[in-house]
Formats: structure tokens, C-alpha cells, sequence
């Protein structure tokens, strides 16, 4: 089983990616007509994923409530996870 | 081009007459087409591109067509007529054959006679009775259509009172009407009379039904002798028919030939002359003048053209370019892509943009793919939608994709690159929320402990089946581990408390992402400023524009994020709500169940809201006082500027030469006369407090316009099966039913998949096959296109309204060069 680092692992690995996507990639694309463009595109992009994974991980970090499970389910998950 | 004769009818218009030869062509070129669809040959299209021709050869064209027409005109004509003869001919040599059923073997009672008539016919024919009566026996022939005979049967009955015998006999084989061509089997009639003024009745009766009257020979030999003519004249005629129509082959072959290259070439002619009756002459009627805008990048290249022509056309003079000075607003053009264009059409759909005004449409390519993945979410989906783009991408020049004649698939196809990008988008925000066919997939493991919660609590097997339902405690150490490194956890999928959950984060993300999304459009405003060069505008507007969002709205964002940081499981049981904070900022009250989430929040919120107020009367007065101010300073310190917006449209008087003025007018400072400023002042100021309101309630109202963003994703993740909602169903015990209506695809995953897979045995297996292609096709027609639909739709809204009203105007029309497409041609 993966021990859990909390946030921190996660957080730099995904702030590497796409602040690679987004701070690097722009200055290796060929100079031509569609380099403006390209460069809006990986910008964006970059912004856009990074805020929405990061709003996704960022609600699970304290949860205020825990998931209710059927019996059943416990029964199954008490032995099959970990 | 500029229409620059605005005042003459299109008929007094020069080149009038050249158009209309053009279309008289063209008449002509249609009438040829039909001949050949009748004839069932098909038009190919025009293989290369012919350039438009010259006057002379556009003659030439003329005459051929006109004379093609002329013959194919005779041709069918004479064919037609030969076939009325053909016809005709043998109708007559019908009526002679059945004829003589009745007249040349008088004494079988079985012949198709009435039985009335049978006694009287008898006496009528037996030769011998015909000279006792010493009266003289004629005879009328000929055929009637099926449909009026008993009509006319009747008619004839009463109005010569029995004095005449009529034989009916159908014809042997259907032949064609004259006049309505379609095949129909005739009726011969034989009408026996005596007496001259019944022969006229008969005839005239005869008239009024529009039958075939043929002369009927009395004796037999004659009789003979005309059906023998008859046959020779028929064969004769069926030869000539046969020339004919071997001729009308050639004709037609030949029209075939010529007709796709002359159609384009007079389609082309006709433009340019229509192009060219939007210029004007010159004083000295020698030149012609025509006024065009033009991308200042292209110039030279327009200069070349030019050049190039007269070189070609072997004029002595050469034309040239100039520019003059207008106030008129140019067009906007707007240089796209295969791969952009789908964007810019989705951004000029809402409206051009104005003249050299920010165009959101590079952003929107990302932008817009993203917000339909957070309604769409769905790996397997997303992947399918992916597929299916790629698939439209990789075959793009293929003919049988481009030139399909549904207009559906073509909006498809138009839009593949957008697609593909929805695709996947969509397949990344389908980890994130971790779905797959609306099934979990546990890439890490969960960090649910549900083992930690079970030791710490004690629930033994006795223990669990009393208790239908049980919640696992954050609070417990041990039972959660840390966030899930990518997306959802997946036992949220499992829980059945797992909508309060995805509610409060879905809410949540959609009102980050929307304030983010407007914020950015607002931003986007600098652009439009700075190049404009109004710099007021950006103090006196943009500034008030994002105190008011950043102190309300980005204050939102930042609770948001400082309680999800902030407040642990330790706090669960006095975790503030937002949402209260919120409405109690407003109102400037406070609650005191709600504990504060930092110390000062209370000042620290008024003096956000006291800002956020502040900024709303600069926004509506800034500008307004500050152009009054400035025109003040203008009029009393200089004379009015020289009202000049007028358009020079005719270059009389300039020199020839290749001289470019360089005065183009900025657009802005149009001059306004001094007595128009105060109806000025009120437009503007009105204006701006339209603008203040429209942004204040906008951001409000927009704000909570993202929440559909929330509602989307919901619903769909909703419509798909989901395991853990099968195992209690099966068990009878009532899930937590949703507000919801029952899902159309949980009924499918019941009924048609557990069965399916119930049925544990080969004959089950087979059957599963079927019965997992319907589940499989219901998916994807009902999932996949309305869901996606209906996303599109809302993500191209919450563009267009919610985005683009913070910085777009959008009232620029297109620039339409003139241009030979060769597909619109067809």
C-alpha cells in the first residue's frame, strides 16, 4: 500500500507537469504564423487543469463528513481494501 | 467591393446588358440540363477550372449553346410527332383487326356482343336481311378510353334509340395516350348504324368523348388492303423513329461534353460583371473606378494583381491602387485555419467582432472544450467522442466525407477539431472525477480506511447486519489517509451519502471556475483599452470593474479555498457555513451560531463591501465626467475641429501614379459640431449606467449562472448505471431515493445487463452479446449525443453571455472578398 504524503507528493508533481505545459513548452514551439496561437492554447490549458485538479484535491484535504456506507459494502471493502 | 452607385436602378447600370446575356446563358444552360435529366444522363461536374473568358469567346459560347438548344428543340419535336403517328397508326390497325371479329363472321352467337342486341345484330348482318331491309349499313370505328365507355354507351343508346349496334372490345395491348403518355389499354368500338342523321349523332357523340374515329372500309378485300398499308407505313415510321433517336444521342452526347465548363465560365462572368456594375466611371468615361477595401498586409499583392492583369489584358494603361481617408468602420478580417476556423465561427455566430477589437476566439479554443468537459465528464465517453473526432480528422480529404449532401453530418464534420478538443478534455475531467462509463476506477488505492473504522468501532458481522448503514469518522485515526492524489476518491462512488459530498464540491468548483473565467474576461478588457489608446478607460472603468468583482466575488473564492485549507475533521461539528458568512456580509449582520473562519473577519468584510459600493458610482460617472471635461478643454482652448466625415468616392482631379496616402483617420475621434454635445452627453452618460447596471447585477446573476456547470456534470454522472445502487435494489431495501426521477439507463442496467448476467450459464453467455450491443448502442445514441448536445449548448452560453458581455461588442461586420470558390459553383 502507498503511504499516504498527505499533499505534498501530489502537489509538486502536478505543479511541475503543467507549469512545464505551461512556463516551458511556449518558448520550444517553432517560430511560424501559428505560433502565437499555440502558445495561447498551452497556456490556457495549463491554467485551466491545473485549477481544476487542484480545486478536486483541495476539497478532499480536511473532509468535514465521512461517506455512509451500506452494510454490504463494508463487509466486501473490510477485507478487499486495505 | 463598395457599391459606389447607390442612386442608379439596376437597370440603367452599366454593364446591364452584359448581365443580362449572362443570364439568358444560362436560361439556356438550364433548359439543356433538363433535356438531359429526361433523357436520364447525368451532368459531371466541371473537372478543371476554366478562367472567365473573354467577351469575344463569351460570344462563341452563345451561339453554340443557342444553337444546340435550337436542334435538340427540333430533334424532340420531330420525334414526338413521328411517335403521335406511330401511335396513331397502329391504333387504326387495331380497330381493322378486332373489327373484323364482328364483321366477317356474322353467324357465331359468341361473339362480345350484348344480348339485346344479338337478335337485332343477326338481322342487322346476315347479308341477306341487309338487302331485305334495302338500307344501307355504315359503320364507326375507333377507340375510346376504358373509363368512358359505359358513358358512352349509354349515350349513344338513348340518343339513337336502338338504331345501332355497338361492338366494345378491348385492344390486346396497352398503348400510349397522346396526350398524357401514360399506357393504357383502349377500347375498340365497332358502331353498326343505318340512316344519315344517326351517323352524324354517332359522330358527333363520338367528338365529345375524344375518341380516335377511323375510317372502316366495308367490303373485306378493302379492308385487307388498308391493313397491309398500314404495316409497311408503320415499319417505315419505326425506322425513321429509330434515326431520330439515334440523333438525339449524338446531340446529347454532345451537350454533355461542353455544358459543366460553360456553366462555370458564365457563372464567373456574370460575378465579375456584377462587380463591375458596382463601379463607377470616370468624368471622362474612360476609366472605371471601383472602391474596395483591402487588408493593408495584402496591398502589394493587390498592387501586383493589378499589374499583372493589364500586362495580360494588353491595355496601355496601367490601373493602380490608392488609398484614401474614410470615416466609414472597416470590415473585420479575421485570418483562420482549418484547425480555427470552427472556433471563430462559434465566436462569430454571437456577433463579428468590431474592427481591431479583441477577439476571444484563441482563448475559446481551449476555453470552451473545458467547460463542456466539466458538464461532460466521462472518461469512456470522452474517449468515445475523442474516437469519433479522430476518426473525422485522419480522414478529412477524404471526397465521400467532404461532399455528403446531410446537413447534420455536416455541422459534425465542420466542427471535428472541436470535438476532438471536447474529447479530450472531456477524458481528463472524467479522472478527476472519476468516471469511467460512470464506474470508479481505483488508479490509487482509496484513502478510506474501511478496515481502521471497523476495528476502531468494533463492527462485527452481528454488529453489521443489524445495522443497515453505517458512516466512517474522519475524526478516527487511521480511517483517512490524505487526499487522493488525482481526482475523487473512489469510494465516494460507493457511498450513499456520496451527493452531499459531490454537491458541496461541484457548487464550489463551479463558482471558482466562473469567477476565474469572468475575472479573466475582464482582463481582457486592458487589451482594448490600451489599443484604442483610451487610457481613461482604464482607470475610470476597468479598475471599478474589478474592485467590485475582486472585493465581493474574489473574496467568495478566497473563503472557499481558506476553509477547505483551514478547518479539519477536528472542526466538522462548528465548521462555519459560507454561504451564511456570505449573505450576512451583505447584510451587514452577523450570526452567532456561525463562527467566524479568522479572527477580524468581520471588519476585514466591511471594508470589502464598502469598497465594492464605493466602485460602483466610479464606474457609472467616471467616464461620463471625464469626456465632458475634456471636450469642456478642447472647446475653450482650440476652434472646433473641421467636421470631416464625408467620403471622397470618386478620385477626380488625383494624378496617376502609384502614390499611397498614409492619412487614415483613427475611428474614434470622429468630430462632433459643438452643438450636438449635450445630446452627446446624455447618450453617453446613459450609456455607462446601462454598462454600471448591466455589470453590477451581471456579476451576480453570471456568478450564479455557473452553477449550471454544477447541474450538468450532476446529471450526467446521474444517468449512468451505478453498481452500488443494484446491490441494495437487489436486497429490497430502499435506497436514499434521489430527487430525481428513476434514470432511464438504471431501468436498461437492471433489466437488460443483470439478467444478462444472472443467467450464468453458455446460453446466457450468448445471449449477453445481443443484449450488451443494444446496451451499448441505447448508450451511446442517448448518452453521448443528447448529453453532449445539450453541454455544448450551455458551455457556447456561458461564453457568449457570461463571458464575452465583460469585454466584447461584437459589432463589426465581416470582410467578403470577392472570390471564385470552385465548390460553390455546383
Amino acid at each position: 500500500a502507498m503511504a499516504y504524503g498527505g499533499l505534498a507528493v501530489p502537489f509538486i508533481v502536478m505543479s511541475v507537469f503543467w507549469g512545464v505545459v505551461g512556463g516551458v513548452l511556449p518558448w520550444l514551439v517553432p517560430k511560424g504564423p501559428n505560433r502565437g496561437v499555440i502558445n495561447t492554447m498551452l497556456v490556457t490549458c495549463a491554467v485551466c487543469c491545473y485549477l481544476f485538479w487542484l480545486i478536486a484535491i483541495l476539497a478532499q484535504l480536511n473532509p468535514l463528513f465521512g461517506p455512509q456506507l451500506s452494510n454490504e459494502t463494508i463487509w466486501y471493502l473490510r477485507y478487499d481494501w486495505p | 467591393f463598395c457599391q459606389l452607385n447607390p442612386k442608379v436602378s439596376a437597370f440603367q447600370r452599366r454593364f446591364v446588358g452584359e448581365v443580362r446575356r449572362c443570364e439568358e446563358m444560362e436560361k439556356t444552360f438550364t433548359f439543356l440540363q433538363q433535356e438531359l435529366r429526361g433523357a436520364g444522363r447525368a451532368l459531371g461536374p466541371c473537372q478543371e477550372n476554366p478562367r472567365a473568358p473573354l467577351a469575344r469567346e463569351a460570344l462563341r459560347v452563345q451561339e453554340q449553346s443557342e444553337q444546340l438548344a435550337q436542334e435538340l428543340r427540333e430533334v424532340s419535336r420531330n420525334r414526338a410527332s413521328l411517335r403521335g403517328r406511330l401511335g396513331d397508326l397502329r391504333r387504326y390497325l387495331h380497330v381493322l383487326r378486332q373489327g373484323q371479329r364482328f364483321t366477317s363472321l356474322p353467324a357465331t352467337p359468341g361473339s362480345p356482343a350484348r344480348p339485346r342486341a344479338l337478335s337485332e345484330r343477326e338481322r342487322l348482318l346476315d347479308p341477306s336481311l341487309h338487302q331485305h331491309l334495302e338500307r344501307k349499313i355504315n359503320f364507326v370505328a375507333g377507340v375510346i378510353h376504358p373509363w368512358r365507355v359505359s358513358a358512352f354507351e349509354r349515350l349513344l343508346w338513348r340518343a339513337c334509340r336502338g338504331y345501332l349496334v355497338a361492338n366494345f372490345v378491348e385492344m390486346p395491348e396497352p398503348m400510349e395516350d397522346p396526350t398524357t403518355g401514360e399506357s393504357i389499354t383502349w377500347v375498340i368500338f365497332l358502331i353498326s348504324y343505318w340512316g344519315e342523321q344517326i351517323g352524324q349523332k354517332i359522330r358527333k357523340i363520338s367528338d365529345c368523348f375524344h375518341c380516335h374515329v377511323y375510317p372502316y372500309p366495308e367490303s373485306e378485300s378493302s379492308r385487307a388492303d388498308t391493313m397491309s398499308g398500314l404495316h409497311s407505313q408503320i415499319q417505315d415510321l419505326s425506322v425513321v423513329l429509330e434515326e431520330t433517336e439515334q440523333y438525339l444521342e449524338q446531340v446529347l452526347d454532345k451537350v454533355v461534353q461542353v455544358l459543366p465548363t460553360w456553366r462555370v465560365q458564365v457563372q464567373k462572368m456574370k460575378a465579375i460583371y456584377l462587380v463591375l456594375n458596382q463601379c463607377s466611371f470616370d468624368v471622362t468615361e474612360k476609366c472605371l473606378i471601383a472602391e474596395v477595401w483591402c487588408p493593408v498586409q495584402d496591398l502589394t499583392q493587390v498592387q501586383d494583381a493589378l499589374r499583372q492583369g493589364s500586362y495580360k489584358s494588353g491595355s496601355s494603361v496601367e490601373c493602380f491602387v490608392q488609398r484614401i481617408p474614410t470615416s466609414e468602420s472597416p470590415p473585420t478580417l479575421i485570418r483562420t485555419n482549418k484547425f480555427t476556423a470552427g472556433f471563430q465561427s462559434i465566436v462569430d455566430a454571437y456577433g463579428v467582432a468590431s474592427y481591431q477589437e479583441v477577439n476571444p476566439a484563441p482563448y475559446a479554443i481551449i476555453t470552451f472544450p473545458f467547460i463542456f468537459a466539466i458538464m461532460f465528464g466521462d472518461v469512456g465517453h470522452g474517449l468515445l467522442m475523442f474516437l469519433f473526432a479522430l476518426w473525422m480528422v485522419l480522414f478529412e480529404n477524404s471526397p465521400s466525407l467532404r461532399q455528403a449532401s446531410n446537413e447534420i453530418w455536416q455541422m459534425f464534420f465542420e466542427g471535428r477539431y472541436l470535438i476532438l478538443l471536447m474529447g479530450a478534455f472531456s477524458i481528463y475531467t472524467g479522472f478527476i472525477y472519476n468516471e469511467c462509463f460512470s464506474k470508479a476506477t481505483v488508479i490509487f488505492p482509496s484513502a478510506w480506511s474501511v478496515a481502521t473504522m471497523a476495528n476502531h468501532s468494533s463492527w462485527s458481522s452481528a454488529y453489521l447486519a443489524t445495522h443497515p448503514s453505517l458512516t466512517l469518522d474522519p475524526n478516527v485515526t487511521g480511517v483517512f489517509r490524505g487526499p487522493y492524489p488525482f481526482g475523487i476518491d473512489p469510494i465516494w462512488s460507493l457511498a450513499t451519502n456520496h451527493l452531499n459530498f459531490l454537491n458541496s464540491f461541484k457548487m464550489k468548483m463551479s463558482v471558482v471556475l466562473g469567477i476565474v473565467h469572468m475575472g479573466f474576461g475582464v482582463l481582457l478588457g486592458i487589451f482594448n483599452h490600451v489599443h484604442f489608446g483610451q487610457w481613461h478607460r482604464l482607470v475610470l472603468e476597468l479598475l471599478p470593474e474589478m474592485i467590485f468583482l475582486l472585493a465581493l466575488f474574489g473574496y467568495l473564492v478566497f473563503l472557499i479555498f481558506y476553509k477547505w485549507i483551514m478547518f479539519t475533521t477536528a472542526d466538522s461539528l462548528v465548521a462555519p457555513s459560507i454561504l451564511i458568512h456570505f449573505i450576512d456580509m451583505f447584510l451587514f449582520t452577523s450570526n452567532a451560531d456561525n463562527l467566524p473562519l479568522y479572527r477580524g473577519q468581520v471588519p476585514v468584510q466591511m471594508v470589502l463591501v464598502v469598497l465594492a459600493l464605493a466602485s460602483v458610482p466610479v464606474l457609472l460617472l467616471g467616464t461620463p465626467l471625464y469626456l465632458r471635461c475634456r471636450r469642456r478643454a478642447l472647446r475653450s482652448g482650440h476652434p472646433p475641429p473641421v467636421a470631416g466625415g464625408e467620403q471622397e468616392p470618386l478620385l477626380e482631379g488625383q494624378e496617376a501614379g502609384n502614390s499611397v496616402n498614409a492619412t487614415k483617420e483613427d475611428v474614434e475621434s470622429g468630430g462632433h459640431g459643438p452643438d450636438a454635445e449635450h445630446l452627446d452627453m446624455a447618450e453617453v452618460l446613459m450609456h455607462q449606467a446601462i454598462h454600471t447596471i448591466e455589470y453590477c447585477l451581471g456579476c451576480v446573476s453570471n456568478t450564479a449562472s455557473y452553477l449550471r456547470l454544477w447541474a450538468l456534470s450532476l446529471a450526467h454522472a446521474r444517468e449512468c448505471p451505478r453498481t452500488s445502487r443494484v446491490c441494495p435494489r437487489g436486497l429490497g431495501r430502499p435506497s436514499p431515493s434521489p430527487p430525481l426521477s428513476p434514470e432511464l439507463s438504471e431501468v436498461l442496467w437492471t433489466m437488460v445487463m443483470r439478467n444478462g448476467f444472472v443467467r450464468l450459464s453458455y446460453l446466457g453467455g450468448l445471449v449477453l452479446v445481443p443484449v450488451f450491443a443494444a446496451f451499448a448502442v441505447l448508450t451511446v445514441a442517448i448518452l453521448l449525443v443528447m448529453e453532449g448536445l445539450s453541454a455544448f449548448l450551455h458551455a457556447l452560453r456561458l461564453h457568449w453571455v457570461e463571458f464575452q458581455n465583460k469585454f466584447y461588442v461584437g459589432a463589426g461586420y465581416k470582410l467578403c472578398p470577392f472570390a471564385f470558390a470552385p465548390e460553390a459553383w455546383e
